[in-house]
């Protein structure tokens, strides 16, 4: 290994990126661009879920029960309609996500003590959508019970009496905020992306130009070619890492709980991993357009649907779960997940590390191993 | 002193043979021609002499290293220029020859020594900081030929330089190799102009994979061709081409310009009969002499007519 030629590879890989200006800029400002469409847009958070209401009474007690969705942040009243055939106008025109419907003898069925019904109809086309307003309407819908029975109670001159009253605590993300649970994911993906596009476009580069051939004929060893022609891109990642981290921190209030310097080796260690994707899908393809398809598809679908970034792992069948082994962002999301949300230290990562450096050794055996066959046939 | 000793070197691909058990050696500071036809082995054999690609059978000494053992220590002494410009277009031309001295090793002290010189070879002094791909043909080859030789090895491999280079540039880039060689290093070079190859010490033609011919230009044109060459001027080349194919005393024909050459077997002196043919057929003869031949009807000969280099 001599430092002087993996210097004048980096040194040569770096002026090339300089030359490039704008390529530059994009590579630098395209992660923080995504980081604001997946915090703002991509929200899985819902709020301002529209209703239209069917109030068949018109009572206090109904326009109470109104009113206590439509003051919190998550329901908008966006109308009232008056007989049940618009219902399905309302639903099928997208008007309202839900109609809730109050029934004529609310009141007077509740007083006499007899079972009162609310019906909610949701429109179940997006599921997750439709299970949180499930789940919001039904916690109104208790707590509007807890506060009148006890009214009711009161009013017999009984005290009342919860049996248990449940508090559920969110550690670690307690608003359940879904921007702090994607900014792990988000720079997994776009690391990925990003060290293995730009390492196998560099590598390719220098294969359709021909002047793969002049370094070959130098006494460079190949180890010492990969070292300087990865060193700018890791580099370059390691800097996007910082500013997604930044941004997030600037724009979403993510800040970092565990140890900065255990951040930097795990990404080290992952983009070694994504560096070796890189490398491999340059051993196997010719041109520069070939490399750029194979290299975006093997990580971008992987790293977003595979690696946990949105879909937990947890809950898919057996045999995906093997699966989403194919991807390293899936590990490292694991780690930045323990390292950034829960501050947690070396000991509960380290198995995270050590898949990732096994992915890393077995990738790069790989395209060792191709790229000496193929090197004995031509 | 051999500078390159090849010995019952083969390259198999799976069945196909590649190169076929060839063996020659190349003396210090000659410029050698190793000529072959597309396909003929050349690149494989170029490949095998810098230490790339392993040999399936036989060695190479190069530089005094074998290629089998070695290949890392002969790649050390060797500079090597392919048929593709291999130099950065997006970097300016110092920033190459650093590249490259930067590549093998080179010292900061030799470095800005070499990079003088090389951009003296390739007329480029005080130009350094030009952006490479802005430069014009023969002046990149003359570059690519310096950075090439940057480490100052013993040994260049030269593969088709001067492909697609004006015969202006061509003929300066041939007074350059000239120049390397009075230095005392040895020059391996392939081409496809069989004008250039008549400037080398020494030849060796290859097809498939076979060695068929070696020595210097003069003993290729004696030794490997026992016909007379005669050059046929006409006023119709090609009915009168047609004509004297058909002839069992003419071996082989080729147009040359808007000449003739014909290979008669030596036995026949009688150019008569050429003439009387030719008026017979209604083509006039506007000049016929014996000429000595070229590298061309030499290559002509030894590979048949189908086979142009």
């Amino acid at each position: 290994m001599n430092l002087k030629r993996i210097r004048a590879i980096a040194k040569k890989e770096f002026k090339h990126l300089f030359r490039d200006i704008r390529m530059l800029l994009i590579l630098l400002l395209f992660p923080v661009f995504l980081l604001g469409i997946f915090g703002y847009a991509v929200n899985f958070d819902v709020h301002h879920i529209k209703i239209v209401v069917y109030d068949e009474e018109n009572s206090s007690i109904s326009k109470e029960f109104i009113n206590s969705l439509t003051k919190s942040t998550y329901f908008d009243l966006v109308g009232y309609i008056n007989n049940d055939s618009q219902i399905r106008e309302i639903l099928d025109g997208k008007k309202a996500q839900s109609v809730v419907v109050i029934p004529k003898n609310f009141s007077k069925d509740f007083y006499s003590k007899q079972e009162t019904k609310i019906q909610f109809l949701i429109d179940g086309v997006d599921g997750n959508t439709a299970n949180i307003i499930q789940f919001y309407s039904t916690a109104a819908t208790q707590s509007l019970n807890a506060k009148l029975t006890t009214e009711v109670l009161s009013r017999a001159g009984t005290k009342s009496f919860v049996p248990i009253d449940l508090r559920p605590i969110f550690w670690f993300n307690p608003d359940l905020k879904s921007t702090r649970f994607f900014i792990p994911g988000l720079i997994a993906m776009i690391l990925i992306i990003t060290a293995a596009v730009s390492v196998s476009l560099s590598l390719v580069r220098e294969k359709e130009r021909g002047t793969i051939e002049q370094i070959n004929v130098s006494s460079i060893k190949s180890s010492e070619l990969l070292i300087g022609k990865t060193l700018p891109y890791v580099l370059l990642a390691l800097v996007n890492a910082a500013m997604i981290l930044i941004a997030g921190y600037i724009l979403f209030d993510v800040v970092v709980k565990g140890s900065y310097p255990l951040l930097f080796l795990s990404t080290l260690i992952f983009l070694i991993a994504s560096t070796s994707i890189g490398i491999l899908v340059s051993v196997v393809s010719d041109s520069q357009q070939v490399a750029f398809s194979i290299a975006t598809m093997v990580t971008m679908l992987p790293s977003f649907i595979l690696s946990g970034f949105v879909f937990p792992i947890e809950s898919m069948p057996a045999i995906i779960q093997v699966i989403t082994n194919i991807t390293p962002a899936k590990f490292f999301i694991n780690v930045l997940r323990a390292i950034v949300l829960r501050g947690v230290g070396v000991f509960a990562i380290w198995d995270q590390l050590l898949y990732l450096i096994l992915y890393a050794s077995i990738l790069l055996g790989a395209a060792i191993l191709i790229y000496s066959k193929k090197e004995a046939k031509s | 002193m051999n500078s390159i000793e090849v010995k019952n070197l083969t390259k198999k691909f799976g069945d196909f043979v590649s190169v076929d058990n060839i063996s020659f050696n190349v003396k210090q500071a000659e410029i050698f021609g190793f000529l072959g036809a597309n396909g003929a082995g050349k690149s494989t054999t170029i490949r095998m002499l810098c230490g790339i690609l392993e040999p399936t059978f036989g060695d190479a000494v190069v530089g005094g290293h074998s290629v089998a053992k070695s290949p890392d220590s002969v790649k050390q002494n060797i500079g090597y220029m392919s048929q593709r410009f291999s130099l950065y277009n997006d970097m300016a031309v110092g920033e190459n020859l650093e590249f490259f001295g930067g590549v093998y090793g080179l010292s900061n002290q030799k470095l800005n020594e070499r990079k003088k010189w090389v951009l003296k070879i390739a007329n480029l002094e005080g130009k350094e900081n030009l952006l490479t791909g802005s430069l014009p043909g023969g002046i990149k080859q003359r570059l690519a030929l310096g950075a090439a030789v940057i480490h100052q090895p013993d040994i260049v491999f030269l593969d088709e330089p001067t492909s697609g280079v004006d015969p202006i540039s061509r003929r300066n880039f041939w007074e350059l190799i000239n120049e390397l060689s009075s230095e005392g290093i040895t020059v391996f070079v392939t081409t496809h102009y069989l004008e250039e190859a008549e400037f080398c010490n020494n030849i060796i033609l290859i097809d498939a994979g076979r060695l068929i011919a070696e020595g210097n230009p003069k003993q290729l044109k004696t030794d490997y061709l026992k016909n007379s060459i005669y050059e046929i001027e006409s006023d119709k080349v090609i009915e009168a081409l047609e004509l004297l194919e058909k002839q069992n005393f003419v071996v082989e024909t080729s147009i040359f310009g808007n000449n003739i050459h014909i290979s008669v077997e030596e036995k026949v002196n009688d150019l008569s009969r050429i003439n009387k043919l030719c008026e017979e057929g209604g083509i006039t003869i506007k000049r016929i002499n014996k000429i000595v031949p070229t590298l061309e009807d030499v290559f002509i000969h030894l590979l048949g007519n189908e086979k142009i280099l």
